[in-house]
């Protein structure tokens, strides 16, 4: 008996009326826990009743503390007939039994009743006495804390990653059995709130014990789902990272979780002169698989697809021996784990070595009727058929880790696509094992990250490529190969050297498809599939180049399958990362030449489509710099660029054509234009709009290129259903509906938020499902943030500020640290950022006199240098020459000049009221510092409406019940003490409605994490690091405290 | 392709206080998006009609769920599902509580009940408001009302403390409150001239000063609560004003006060002649004001009495402003040197009053 729960009913306030002849309610409450109910007082005749209960004391296991939701209900006294029930709390008690987290729940929560939605609000106050138990097979897992978010988060520290942990439970959907027929619509749906309650408690509990097995303390990046598979049950699944995590003592040292590479010299004795130049390489595929395995025994098999756009070249000599080393250790280090996936999409300094590219698989299952729900192998293994595949497609990416995996179903009648994607990547060892590695070749990995560049360098061997790539040498470091393009799943690492800013990316596509039954219906969404990704491909390719970009981060695919149609909806944040090739334009060629017109048009459209890139360079800021062709290195020929079809060896001979994907010859993308389809393709291409200006948006945490976040910020959710015309529709139609829906949705929420210009909308997060025949639903979901308009002007000098920023800190703390490591930190960046650097310290007046001319000078011939290697190494000289002391104080100068002005310049807080609790789907919140995570907030309600109409159709009704989920989730939070949710992330918006019979019902499932966060303009201490820290989630090279 | 469902929920509720004028003013959706579109928003925003109309909707969505909180304001400050900063709370509520010059002046004085409701497609079509905006407004008339009817203490605390108005707002609410409690009329043809403001000012001199509650405020009341209505006037008042017929029953009386005046006025007014010649109707009319007043009937006619018996009158002879300034502080003042009139505190409570309420009134 290791817990006690203590409960007390405080009061309540805005009651409904029960009592239609008194206008006035006479309330009590009961409050269950488990099998256990307690009971108020009957406060007679009052819409606002004082119970003040007593404390009601459940004597509990902490097993059932973990999978039980504290139940409190609120009903109508009535003397006569069975007593009303108003509505009911549900309440997590998880984030009260680790101890670092919230020590009480107090508050006032929204009743809520599942038919009438919030019915007045009760106070009720928490506690949880919790004993130790020494029971070492014991089946709770209290302690092991969980995090939505998909970093390390703040105020820890990670000491070491172990890796992936997953668990499903399964049972039968009480909507679906046979009692549902005689209860209420309430009765059922509270049913089903519970049973999920129940389930993700257990699941949470499951993933906790796996965790401690690990050693771990701690899952990041917790994602849990729910499969509503109608008559053969509901899922419940989830995935993350487990780690083990330090709480950084000193809140003043706001520092990311961390060790920045910086400290890793520091730790070592033998201090390398740093190296500049990059011994490893890297790629940039997407590797793409489509399985189908059905159940009873009906099998269709769908070819791998592997496309890419690159040619091919040969190493880097000096990588051969040390990658092979690394790739060892590494491997060491994974292979004890059956799946080395992470689900984090920002990382610690250091430990994402290099990027592969993205991997994907997908399959579709028949769902089977028959149903045990203490065995769930079937779903099981349908995943871990799945993660197999994953592995394996990393694999020939010569990556042994999937960084920002993550895995997604949807689910029509008896149809399941189970999809799971991520980036293949190399990893650095040293996080993932306790100190195993020794510290000569943890010296030799620091000095081959290069910064800004590494992760691009291909991690496959050139002469062995698991397909035809084009690649350059690194524009940056110029010692390894890049691929041309990179597209990935995961978050911008934060010292990549971007050139401009970023911008949201979407492809977008509908393929309509007969109705049919079960296998051949599986059948034929299995042949849709690889058509459908190819194009999925072609398009955000396509996109890519005509915003002048060369690198896709946060790359999301969705393919939702519907009664008669599939749609597939991928959004990124496309990047110019400056260590990849320029990207060559997109070049129209016409089928018919002779054709006079024909030709006209076409050179029309070309016209058209340079303009468009030319634009769009401008308008995201793109200049790179001006490179002689000789210095980089010419580009290893290869005499045709394409993609294939490859089959995977898992899958069956099926008859498989090559596709010739034409992608990627460098100057000369070529796109076709053979039938009318083709055109549609390059029209659809010039149909998006660019934001209005003032506008960003992205899909990733932060924007590249914004650092100067102001601290207001809107979060919201969007939700748009669309009904099209039945008659002749044809993919055409539907694409252009579909596409007409994202940008008419997009243009909405700019109008919308045009009193925050300038802003950024950063995490959206478009998920479109298709709940019924005609229907397409699109939910949005991201967070307006407003920035310093004149700051954001200087990026790149931003930019070079933080990354030095951080060198003079470390030197500041530690004063008998040597002088290269600023050197080290300095040509690792840039071009434009290491010239403003250059510019900036010589004008400083803290420099001599004779010293800065010759800065001056230096940086004068730097701007005329074309060489790339010559700069860097004319910069390590200037800084080299410079005191160590004088960099501190140069550096040191500006950014807290700009901290004050910035705190000058911010509004002031109007919402200072209390109970004001922000949430955004960051893991951040920006002019803010989060101190404390209190737990995590994950929350499933069910809203039903027999009277559609009266509440305003179905926009009223999903209006109020979102405005209620926002509000449920805000009072969770702040009764937990906190005044903030982090990653916040609506996971199911399942809206299904019957208008002729005037009903509609909704579910909606939310998660994040409830954290307590402190304006920095509160801290009596400003610290330089801070604006930069928290700008950057994934963690500036910050000094972790010894 | 229809948009079958379109929505946008903020963290934050986001209020266009534009559209929110909009849709106070009863403009339907399609109306407010045709003034938007007039507005040159769409030139500004480079937005289309189909996104003005979507963040309209929404927008008129978002209000139609906040007004069941505005109809009790202290529930939109405690309630949950809505964010709003305080700021914006005020404005919303404020603006929904105002109310537009040209209807009030229509319903000023009526019983708040269905049959006045009844009338508001008249009033909408008289003065160029929306039926929606009338009932509104009559809506919260007859709120505020039902709310501190029955209520002790200040008037103009009970509303805002019940609504959260502004001090300015509230004391008009006061007002309005009073005016339908005593029914007084004010929408004769003669009574057109006047102003919503200028009826607020009597109503605030005749709360001070002639209800119940203004006896309350008497230092020497022990409990200032216990009696403390605002919205009633004080009968045992009215029914002690009978006593002030004297002053022109008394025949004596009567020219000893005119002679008073006269004496003290001489040479100062443009218009004495007038006043000396018109003195005796004058007073009369104003005392007989004051003697009616038991009636209910007569208390609903008080404005329409006051005009004629004194308004007018000075309007026709040209009284300036000023002369009517001082003829009344002259003709109240010398009612204390009637050693036959032993009525002096009455006489101030009911002069004092009707003095500021007549020169208000004295105007084109």
């Amino acid at each position: 008996m290791p817990g006690k729960l203590k409960v007390k009913i405080v009061a309540g306030r805005h009651l409904p009326v029960m009592d239609r002849a008194s206008d006035l309610t006479d309330a009590f409450v009961e409050v269950k826990f488990g099998n256990t109910t307690f009971k108020t007082d009957v406060y007679l005749k009052s819409l606002n009743p004082q119970w003040n209960s007593e404390w009601f004391k459940f004597e509990v296991d902490d097993e059932d503390l973990q999978d039980e939701p504290l139940q409190i209900t609120v009903l109508d006294h009535d003397t006569y007939s069975a007593n009303d029930a108003i509505g009911k709390v549900y309440i997590d008690i998880d984030p009260l039994l680790y101890s670092e987290a919230a020590t009480v729940i107090s508050g006032w929560f929204p009743i809520y009743d599942t038919i009438h939605g919030i019915r007045g609000e009760i106070n009720v106050v928490v506690k949880v006495d919790l004993f130790n138990d020494l029971n070492r097979f014991r089946q709770s897992s209290c302690g092991v804390k969980f995090f939505c978010t998909t970093s390390i988060p703040k105020c820890y520290r990670a000491v070491i990653i172990h890796g992936f942990v997953e668990e499903l439970v399964v049972n039968e959907d009480p909507e679906y059995q046979w009692i549902d027929r005689i209860r209420t619509p309430r009765a059922s749906n509270e049913a089903r709130q519970r049973l999920i309650s129940l389930m993700s408690g257990e699941l949470q509990r499951k993933i906790g014990l796996k965790v401690l097995e690990m050693r771990g303390n701690a899952v990041v990046g917790y994602l849990q789902c729910f499969d509503l598979e109608g008559e053969s049950g509901l899922v419940v699944r989830a995935i993350g990272t487990a780690c083990t995590l330090d709480k950084l003592s000193s809140p003043a040292a706001f520092l990311p979780a961390c060790n920045s590479p910086s400290k890793e010299m520091k730790e070592s004795p033998l201090v390398h002169p740093p190296s500049h130049g990059c011994r490893s390489t890297h790629n940039s595929p997407i590797h793409t698989a489509t399985g189908s395995r059905l159940t009873q025994n009906f099998s269709v098999s769908v070819p791998t697809l592997i496309y890419t756009g690159m040619g091919s070249g040969s190493a880097g000599k000096e990588g051969g021996p040390f990658k092979a080393l690394l790739r060892q250790q590494t491997q060491s280090a994974l292979e004890q784990r059956e799946f080395p996936f992470f689900t984090l999409t920002a990382f610690p300094p250091g430990f994402l070595v290099h990027v592969g590219g993205v991997v994907s698989a997908r399959s579709v299952k028949l769902l089977d009727r028959i149903h045990n729900p203490d065995e769930p192998e079937t779903r099981d293994a349908w995943w871990a058929e799945i993660r197999q595949e994953i592995k394996s497609h990393a694999k020939a990416l010569g990556c042994h880790a999937v960084v920002g995996y993550s895995e997604s179903t949807s689910i029509c009648e008896e149809v399941c696509i189970l999809s799971a994607s991520g980036t293949a990547a190399v990893l650095n060892p040293r996080f993932l094992q306790d100190g195993t590695v020794e510290g000569c070749l943890e010296q030799r990995l620091e000095e081959n990250l290069p910064a800004g560049c590494g992760f691009c360098h291909i991690p496959y061997d050139e002469l062995n490529m698991p397909f035809p790539a084009h690649l350059t040498y690194c524009y940056n470091c110029r010692k390894q190969k890049v691929p041309d393009v990179l597209f990935t799943t995961i978050d911008l690492p934060m010292d990549a050297a971007v050139i401009g800013k970023g911008c949201l990316i979407q492809a977008r596509l509908c393929r309509l498809k007969k109705k049919a039954q079960a296998e051949a219906n599986a059948t034929a969404i299995s042949n849709l599939l690889p058509f459908m990704e190819y194009e999925v491909h072609t398009q955000l390719m396509n996109k890519l180049k005509l915003k002048g970009m060369n690198a896709l981060f946060g790359l999301r695919i969705q393919i939702s399958v519907g009664e008669n149609m599939l749609m597939g909806l991928a959004s990124a944040t496309g990047v110019y990362l400056a260590a990849l090739p320029t990207p060559g334009g997109i070049q129209i060629a016409g089928k018919t030449p002779n054709d006079g017109s024909y030709e006209q048009h076409i050179s029309h459209m070309q016209k058209k489509i340079n303009d468009t890139i030319a634009k769009n360079k401008e308008l995201y800021e793109i200049n790179p710099p001006e490179i002689c062709e000789e210095i980089i290195g010419s580009p290893i020929p290869e005499p045709r660029q394409r993609s294939r079809l490859l089959r995977s060896q898992s899958e069956s001979s099926d008859e498989v054509t090559e596709l010739d994907l034409s992608h990627g010859k460098k100057d000369a993308f070529v796109l076709e234009i053979d039938d009318t389809d083709a055109m549609e393709d390059v029209h659809s291409l010039l149909t998006d709009v660019p934001p209005p200006s003032g506008f960003y948006s992205c899909n990733t945490e932060i924007m590249p290129g914004i650092n100067n976040w102001t601290s207001e910020i809107q979060m919201f959710t969007s939700v748009r259903v669309i009904r099209l015309s039945s008659l002749n529709l044809t993919n055409q139609a539907l694409n252009k509906n579909f596409n007409d829906l994202c940008e008419n949705l997009l243009k909405s929420l700019y109008f919308k938020l045009r009193s925050m210009i300038p802003c950024c909308l950063c995490h959206v997060n478009f998920t479109v499902s298709l709940p019924e025949d005609e229907l397409i639903q699109v939910t949005v979901t991201a967070v307006a943030i407003t920035f310093d308009k004149n700051q954001a002007l200087q990026t790149t000098k931003t930019h070079a500020e933080k990354s030095l920023q951080r060198a003079s800190t470390d030197n500041e703390e530690l004063l008998q640290f040597p002088l290269e490591l600023c050197s080290d930190s300095l040509p690792s960046h840039p071009f434009p950022p290491a010239k403003e650097h250059l510019e900036s310290a010589s004008s400083n007046s803290g420099i001599p006199a004779a010293q800065r001319a010759t800065s001056v000078d230096y940086s004068s011939f730097a701007d005329k240098c074309s060489s790339w290697i010559e700069l860097i190494k004319l910069k390590a000289q200037t800084i080299r020459r410079g005191s160590i002391k004088t960099t501190v104080t140069v550096e040191k100068a500006s950014p807290v000049g700009e901290g004050n002005f910035r705190n000058r310049s911010a509004p002031p807080c109007a919402n200072s009221t209390v109970g004001v609790v922000r949430m955004t789907p960051l893991s951040f919140i920006p002019g803010a510092k989060i101190t404390k995570y209190l737990g995590i907030i994950n929350m499933f309600f069910i809203r039903e409406t027999t009277s559609l109409r009266e509440e305003g159709g179905v926009s009223g009704f999903l209006h109020a019940f979102i405005a209620e989920v926002f509000a449920m989730v805000r009072a969770h939070v702040a009764a937990l003490g906190g005044n903030a949710v982090v990653s916040y992330i609506m996971k199911q918006c399942v809206f299904m409605e019957n208008p002729n019979k005037n009903q509609a019902q909704c579910l909606i499932n939310v998660s994040g994490d409830a954290v307590v966060f402190v304006r920095e303009s509160e801290l009596e201490v400003v610290s330089t690091q801070q604006p930069a820290a928290t700008c950057q989630p994934s963690c500036t090279g910050g000094e972790v405290t010894t | 392709m229809t948009s079958e469902l379109d929505i946008f929920v903020g963290n934050t509720t986001l209020i266009d206080e534009d559209v929110y004028r909009l849709w106070l003013d009863g403009y339907s959706v399609s109306d407010a998006v045709a003034l938007r579109v007039r507005s040159g928003i769409l030139e500004q925003t480079g937005a289309t009609a189909a996104v003005l109309q979507s963040d309209t909707m929404d927008h008129y969505r978002t209000f139609q769920m906040l007004e069941r909180l505005l109809h009790a304001p202290p529930k939109l400050l405690h309630q949950l599902i809505f964010q709003i900063p305080p700021s914006r709370q005020a404005l919303l509520i404020e603006r929904y509580y105002a109310f537009d010059e040209a209807f009030v002046r229509e319903v000023l004085g009526k019983k708040l009940s269905k049959g006045t409701k009844k009338d508001l497609d008249d009033i909408s079509t008289k003065t160029g408001i929306t039926l929606k905006s009338c009932r509104r407004q009559f809506d919260n008339f007859k709120r505020v009302f039902k709310v501190v009817e029955e209520m002790r203490g200040s008037l103009v605390d009970n509303i805002q403390q019940h609504f959260l108005l502004s001090d300015r707002l509230a004391r008009d609410y006061a007002a309005i409150v009073f005016f339908a409690n005593n029914r007084f009329e004010t929408g004769k043809k003669k009574l057109q001239y006047l102003s919503f403001g200028d009826f607020a000012f009597c109503a605030e001199l005749m709360i001070q000063n002639w209800t119940l509650g203004a006896v309350g405020e008497a230092p020497t009341d022990p409990d200032p609560q216990a009696d403390d209505m605002d919205m009633d006037l004080d009968k045992e008042f009215l029914q002690d004003l009978k006593e002030l017929k004297v002053l022109v029953a008394d025949k004596d009386l009567l020219d000893l006060h005119k002679s008073l005046v006269c004496t003290a006025l001489r040479g100062k007014l443009g218009v004495f002649s007038e006043m000396e010649a018109n003195f005796k109707n004058l007073s009369r009319g104003l005392v007989n004001v004051a003697a009616k007043l038991t009636h209910n009937k007569d208390v609903r006619d008080l404005f329409v009495d006051l005009v004629e018996k004194f308004v007018e009158p000075c309007r026709s002879d040209h009284w300036p402003l000023n002369d009517v300034r001082l003829f009344l502080n002259q003709y109240s003042a010398s009612v204390h040197s009637l050693d036959g009139f032993r009525h002096q505190a009455l006489w101030d409570r009911y002069m004092g009053t009707l003095r500021g309420c007549l020169l208000r009134l004295c105007h084109d």
